[in-house]
C-alpha cells in the first residue's frame, strides 16, 4: 500500500542537484528575449506610441496592439481584459506594447525609449465609492459580481444582545519566488509552443486560441517555481506577450519578469472591507449574522466573481447560526486587477469573522474558546446556504490543537539587539475551508485523467500541475495504491496540452481530492481494460499483465461525473456550495516587544482535518507552508500603493515576508475524517492554513497587550498605535 | 578573461569584468542550478560558495571570483553520491517548489562546514538570508540539523505524525 507513507517527492532529487529546469533554465537556439511597456497613468488615452528617434533599434522589434491576429484579449472568465492596451489604460501597469532583443539587457533599455503619451484621464482608487462612480471602469456601475444569501427570519428582526464591527485588510502578494515567466517558439506547421511558469496550461491554451485565431498550438509547463494563485491566470498575459512576439520575429522569445515589474504588475490578494452585526443570547449563542463586504477586483475582472463567491460562503466562519443575512459586492477601481492568491477570498472572510467572535467574547465577557465550542458546526448542521453538513472535524481539531498546546513553549529565536520588554500571548482561531471548486463547478469542468500502459509501466496523463505541492508524487501513490502496483512502475506524463487531457486548473484545493479522484477511477478503468482483454476475472494487475499477449499500448481515460451528490443552484446561492470542508485549528504563542509593538513568534500549532493524508510528508509540507504566508500577512506583509496606484514598496527589502529566524517553531497535527468522495478519503488542503494564522495572531496580541487591532496587516507601527 | 575554478573544474571565460557572477555561471558555464529570485541580493536563491564563504552571486561581480573556488549546487553531490544535507532535503520534504531549494543547501553546506550539528537557532540565523515561500521553513531547518545526525533518523516518524 502506498497511501499514508511521506515517501521523498518524485522530484526531489532533480530539486536538490540543480538539474529540474525553469524556464529561464532554457535557452532555445537563436532566442530572443522580451521587455513590456506599460501605462505610467492610472486611467489615460493612448494618443500615440513612438519610438525615440535617437536610439538605435537595430535588431528590435516592436508588438503594438495592431499586431494581434486574433481577438485583443486574455480569455478567461469574461471578455474584458486586453493583451495589450488599444487607445486606453485603466491602470498603471497594464501592458501597451512589446519588445523584442537580441539580449535582455538591450531588451530593458528598449523599453525606455518607447514613448508612450498620454491624454490623462479622471480615475479613481477607492472601492468604497466605486458603485456607481462617475468614471465607469467595468459596465456601467462597476461592479463585477454582487451576491446575497439568506437564511431564517428577516434581517433585524431578532432580538439579543447586538455587536457591530468593521474589519479591513489589504493587498497580499503571493511572491512565488521564481517570477512570472514564459518562452514562446513558432512551430514548424505555423502554429506556437509556449513553455513556462504556470498552474493552469489549459488557461494558457485557452487565451492563446482566443489571441492567435487558432488552435495549432500547445502550453507546457516548465518546472515552476511556486504559484499560490499567482500563476493561475497571469501566465495567460505572459504567454500572449511571448507568443505575439514569437509571431512577428518568427523566433523562440523569452520573457522573464524582473522582480519589481513582477511585483508591480501582476495580480494580487483582494483587498476587502467587512461590516458584521451579530445578534446573540447572553451565553452567546449566536442568533443573528449579517455580514456584508465589498471586495475590490482591480481594473479587469480575471477571477474576481468566483474569488467574491467563495468569500461570501465563508463569511459565517465555522459557526452554526440559524438567521443569517450575507451580501457582497465586487467592484472594479483604477488599480491592477486582482487574482487568485491561496484562499480565494476565504482567508479575508475568516480573518473578520473570527474578529468578530473576538469582539462578541470581549462585549458579554465569555472566554473566546468557550464562545467558539458553543458555536461549531457539527455533522447535520446546515450552512448559510442551506446545504447539510457531514464529515465535520471541527471539534476533533480543536480538541487536538489544544492538547499539543499543553507541552512547554520552545525558546524564542531573538534578533540580535532585540529588546526584553515583552508580553507573551497566545491566539486561537478556528476555520473551515471547502475544498474544490464552488457549487457545480467541478460538474462544469468535468477533468479528465489518462492512463497509458507500456509494458508494465503505467503513466499518469494529466494537466495537474506540480507547483511544488506534490502532484508528481501523489497521484503515483493514488494509482499505484489502487492497481496493487510497486510505486515505480507509475510515473507521469509531461505537462503539455498536446499530450494530456483537460484536468482542470491546478486549484481550488481541488488537485488531489477531485483530479486524483478520477485518477483512482481512471485506474479502476484500466484494471477492467485488462480483464477484458485477457478474458480474466483476477483484479491482480501482475496476474492480468502476464497474460497480455499484445504488447500494444493500452490506454484509458476517465472523466469526472456529476453524481448528484452536490446539489447547487447557482442562481439562488442555495444548497452545497461545496463537495466537502477541510476543518482547522491554529494556536500561536508570541510575543508583542512593547518599546516597538514587533510581534515575535514562538510556537505555532495547527491540526488539521486533511480527510486522509496520501503523503503525511507533503500534507504536513502544504500546512506549514500556508501558515507562515498567513503569519506573514498577519505583521508583516503590505502593499503600498502611490497616488496613481503603483505598488510602491516593490523590492523584497521593502515587501517583507517572513525568514527562517521570523518563523516560529510549528507543531502540525494531522487529524483524518475521511471524505467518501475523495481518493482513500482524501480532503483538499492546500488552502486551508492560510485561512486561520491572522486572526490567532491578532487574539495573541490582545491578550498579551490590550491592543484590538481590526486591520491588517498587524505592522508594529499599528500595533503600538493600539496598545 | 576570468578563470576559477567551478566545483573543482578549471574554467576560463570571456565576460566583462563587472558582469555578474550569477549570469557568468548560468549563461557562460551553463550552470544553471544557480537561480535568480530578485536580482539584489534579498533572496538568495542565486546563493554559490567562493572559497567555501556563502555569498549571493547577483551582487558578485564576476573579476571578483577570478583565481578563486566557486561552488554550487552541481557541485554539491561527489562520486555520483548526494551530499548528506541533499539527502536530508529528500528526507524530511525540505523541498517543494525547488526555486529556492539550490540556495538553501549551498548555504546549508557553508553552515555545516563550520558547525556540523547546529541547533535549531542557529540554523535559522544561519538560513536567514534565504527565503522560501513553500515550506515555512519547519522541514528545512528539520533537515539542515539533522543532516549529519547519523543514520537511524527516521525522517517520517520524528517529522510528522499523522493521527
Amino acid at each position: 500500500m502506498t497511501i499514508g507513507i511521506g515517501i521523498p517527492r518524485a522530484d526531489g532529487a532533480a530539486k536538490v542537484t540543480g538539474r529540474a529546469l525553469y524556464v529561464d533554465d532554457l535557452r532555445p537556439e537563436g532566442c530572443l528575449y522580451g521587455a513590456t511597456v506599460r501605462s505610467e497613468r492610472a486611467h489615460a488615452t493612448v494618443l500615440a506610441i513612438t519610438l525615440d528617434p535617437s536610439y538605435d533599434w537595430t535588431g528590435i522589434t516592436l508588438v503594438t496592439a495592431r499586431d494581434i491576429p486574433g481577438r485583443n484579449l486574455v480569455a478567461l472568465i469574461t471578455e474584458d481584459q486586453p493583451a495589450l492596451a488599444d487607445g486606453v489604460v485603466r491602470h498603471v501597469t497594464e501592458p501597451i506594447a512589446l519588445v523584442a532583443a537580441p539580449t535582455r539587457d538591450r531588451a530593458l533599455e528598449a523599453v525606455k525609449h518607447v514613448q508612450v503619451t498620454y491624454g490623462d484621464l479622471p480615475y479613481n482608487l477607492d472601492p468604497e465609492a466605486a458603485e456607481g462612480h462617475p468614471v465607469a471602469i467595468y459596465g456601467t456601475d462597476n461592479v463585477f459580481k454582487r451576491i446575497a444569501i439568506d437564511k431564517g427570519a428577516a434581517a433585524g428582526t431578532v432580538a439579543g444582545i447586538v455587536h457591530e464591527g468593521t474589519y479591513r485588510l489589504g493587498l497580499q502578494e503571493q511572491l512565488y519566488i521564481e517570477p512570472q515567466g514564459m518562452i514562446a517558439s513558432p512551430r514548424e506547421d505555423g502554429g506556437m509552443t509556449v513553455i513556462g511558469s504556470m498552474q493552469c496550461p489549459y488557461y494558457v491554451h485557452k487565451a492563446l486560441k482566443a489571441l492567435l485565431g487558432h488552435d495549432r498550438l500547445n502550453a507546457v509547463q516548465a518546472a515552476t517555481g511556486g504559484g499560490f494563485g499567482g500563476k493561475e491566470d497571469y501566465p495567460s498575459m505572459v504567454a500572449a506577450h511571448a507568443a505575439l512576439l514569437a509571431l512577428k520575429t518568427g523566433k523562440p522569445v523569452k520573457l522573464i519578469y524582473r522582480r519589481d515589474e513582477d511585483l508591480r504588475a501582476t495580480t494580487k490578494r483582494h483587498p476587502a472591507i467587512f461590516r458584521i452585526r451579530s445578534v446573540v443570547a447572553p451565553d452567546g449563542r449566536l442568533l443573528e449574522w449579517t455580514a456584508s463586504t465589498i471586495f475590490d477586483g482591480g481594473a479587469y475582472n480575471t477571477l474576481t466573481p468566483v474569488v467574491l463567491s467563495r468569500g461570501i460562503l465563508h463569511l459565517t466562519g465555522p459557526y452554526r447560526c440559524e438567521n443569517v443575512h450575507l451580501s457582497g459586492v465586487a467592484v472594479a477601481t483604477h488599480t491592477p486587477p486582482n487574482g487568485a492568491f491561496r484562499g480565494f477570498g476565504a482567508p479575508q472572510a475568516m480573518w473578520a469573522v473570527e474578529r468578530h467572535m473576538d469582539r462578541i467574547a470581549r462585549g458579554i465577557g465569555v472566554d473566546p474558546l468557550v464562545l467558539r465550542r458553543l458555536n461549531l458546526l457539527r455533522d447535520g448542521d446546515t450552512t448559510a446556504s442551506g446545504g447539510v453538513l457531514t464529515d465535520t472535524g471541527g471539534f476533533a481539531v480543536l480538541d487536538a490543537a489544544l492538547a499539543a498546546a499543553e507541552a512547554p513553549l520552545p525558546p524564542i529565536t531573538r534578533h540580535p539587539g532585540a529588546g526584553t520588554n515583552h508580553a507573551r500571548g497566545r491566539g486561537l482561531a478556528m476555520v473551515f475551508h471547502g475544498c474544490g471548486f464552488t457549487g457545480n463547478g467541478e460538474a462544469y469542468i468535468k477533468g479528465k485523467v489518462g492512463l497509458e500502459l507500456r509494458g508494465s509501466r503505467v503513466t499518469i496523463l494529466t494537466a495537474s500541475t506540480d507547483i511544488g505541492q506534490g502532484t508528481e508524487t501523489i497521484f503515483p501513490q493514488i494509482v499505484a495504491a489502487e492497481l496493487g502496483v510497486p510505486l515505480e512502475w507509475v510515473d507521469m506524463a509531461p505537462h503539455d496540452t498536446d499530450l494530456v487531457p483537460d484536468s482542470g486548473p491546478t486549484v481550488a484545493s481541488r488537485t488531489t481530492m477531485v483530479v486524483g479522484g478520477v485518477a483512482q477511477k481512471a485506474a479502476r478503468k484500466l484494471r477492467e481494460a485488462l480483464q477484458a482483454e485477457t478474458g480474466l476475472a483476477t483484479g491482480d494487475i501482475a496476474t492480468l499483465l502476464a497474460a497480455r499477449t499484445s504488447s500494444a499500448p493500452l490506454r484509458v481515460e476517465h472523466q469526472y461525473i456529476d453524481d448528484g451528490s452536490v446539489q447547487w443552484n447557482p442562481d439562488t446561492y442555495q444548497g452545497d456550495a461545496y463537495p466537502t470542508y477541510g476543518w482547522s485549528c491554529a494556536i500561536v504563542d508570541l510575543d508583542v516587544d512593547r518599546d516597538t509593538g514587533e510581534v515575535l513568534y514562538r510556537r505555532f500549532i495547527s491540526a488539521t482535518d486533511v480527510g486522509r493524508a496520501i503523503n503525511p510528508v507533503l500534507a504536513a509540507g502544504q500546512l506549514e507552508g500556508g501558515a507562515l504566508q498567513a503569519l506573514g500577512w498577519a505583521t508583516s506583509e503590505e502593499v503600498v500603493l502611490d497616488a496613481r496606484g503603483c505598488m510602491r514598496n516593490d523590492r523584497l527589502t521593502n515587501y517583507i515576508i517572513p525568514t527562517a529566524a521570523d518563523a516560529p517553531e510549528m507543531v502540525t497535527l494531522l487529524i483524518e475524517i475521511p471524505f467518501a468522495g475523495g481518493p482513500f478519503g482524501a480532503k483538499g488542503i492546500g488552502e486551508i492554513p492560510m485561512d486561520g494564522p491572522a486572526a490567532a495572531v491578532a487574539q495573541a496580541i490582545e491578550a498579551a497587550t490590550g491592543a484590538v487591532l481590526d486591520n491588517l496587516p498587524m505592522t508594529p507601527e499599528r500595533v503600538l498605535g493600539a496598545m | 578573461m576570468i578563470r576559477f575554478t567551478v566545483n573543482d573544474q578549471d574554467v576560463a571565460l570571456d565576460a566583462p569584468p563587472m558582469s555578474r557572477l550569477l549570469d557568468v555561471l548560468r549563461e557562460g558555464a551553463r550552470l544553471t542550478g544557480t537561480k535568480e529570485g530578485c536580482g539584489e541580493g534579498e533572496c538568495g536563491a542565486c546563493t554559490v560558495l567562493i572559497d567555501g564563504v556563502a555569498v549571493n552571486s547577483c551582487l558578485v561581480p564576476a573579476i571578483q571570483a577570478d583565481g578563486c573556488r566557486v561552488t554550487t549546487v552541481e557541485g554539491l553531490a561527489s562520486d555520483g553520491r548526494l551530499h548528506p544535507v541533499q539527502e536530508a532535503f529528500l528526507r524530511f520534504g525540505g523541498a517543494q517548489c525547488g526555486i529556492c531549494t539550490p540556495g538553501f543547501l549551498v548555504t546549508a553546506k557553508a553552515l555545516l562546514d563550520a558547525n556540523p550539528h547546529p541547533t535549531r537557532a542557529e540554523a535559522r540565523e544561519a538560513l536567514a538570508g534565504n527565503l522560501c515561500r513553500c515550506t515555512g521553513y519547519q522541514k528545512i531547518i528539520d533537515a539542515v540539523t539533522e543532516a549529519l545526525a547519523g543514520p537511524d533518523v527516521d525522517a517520517a516518524a520524528t517529522s510528522t505524525p499523522a493521527c
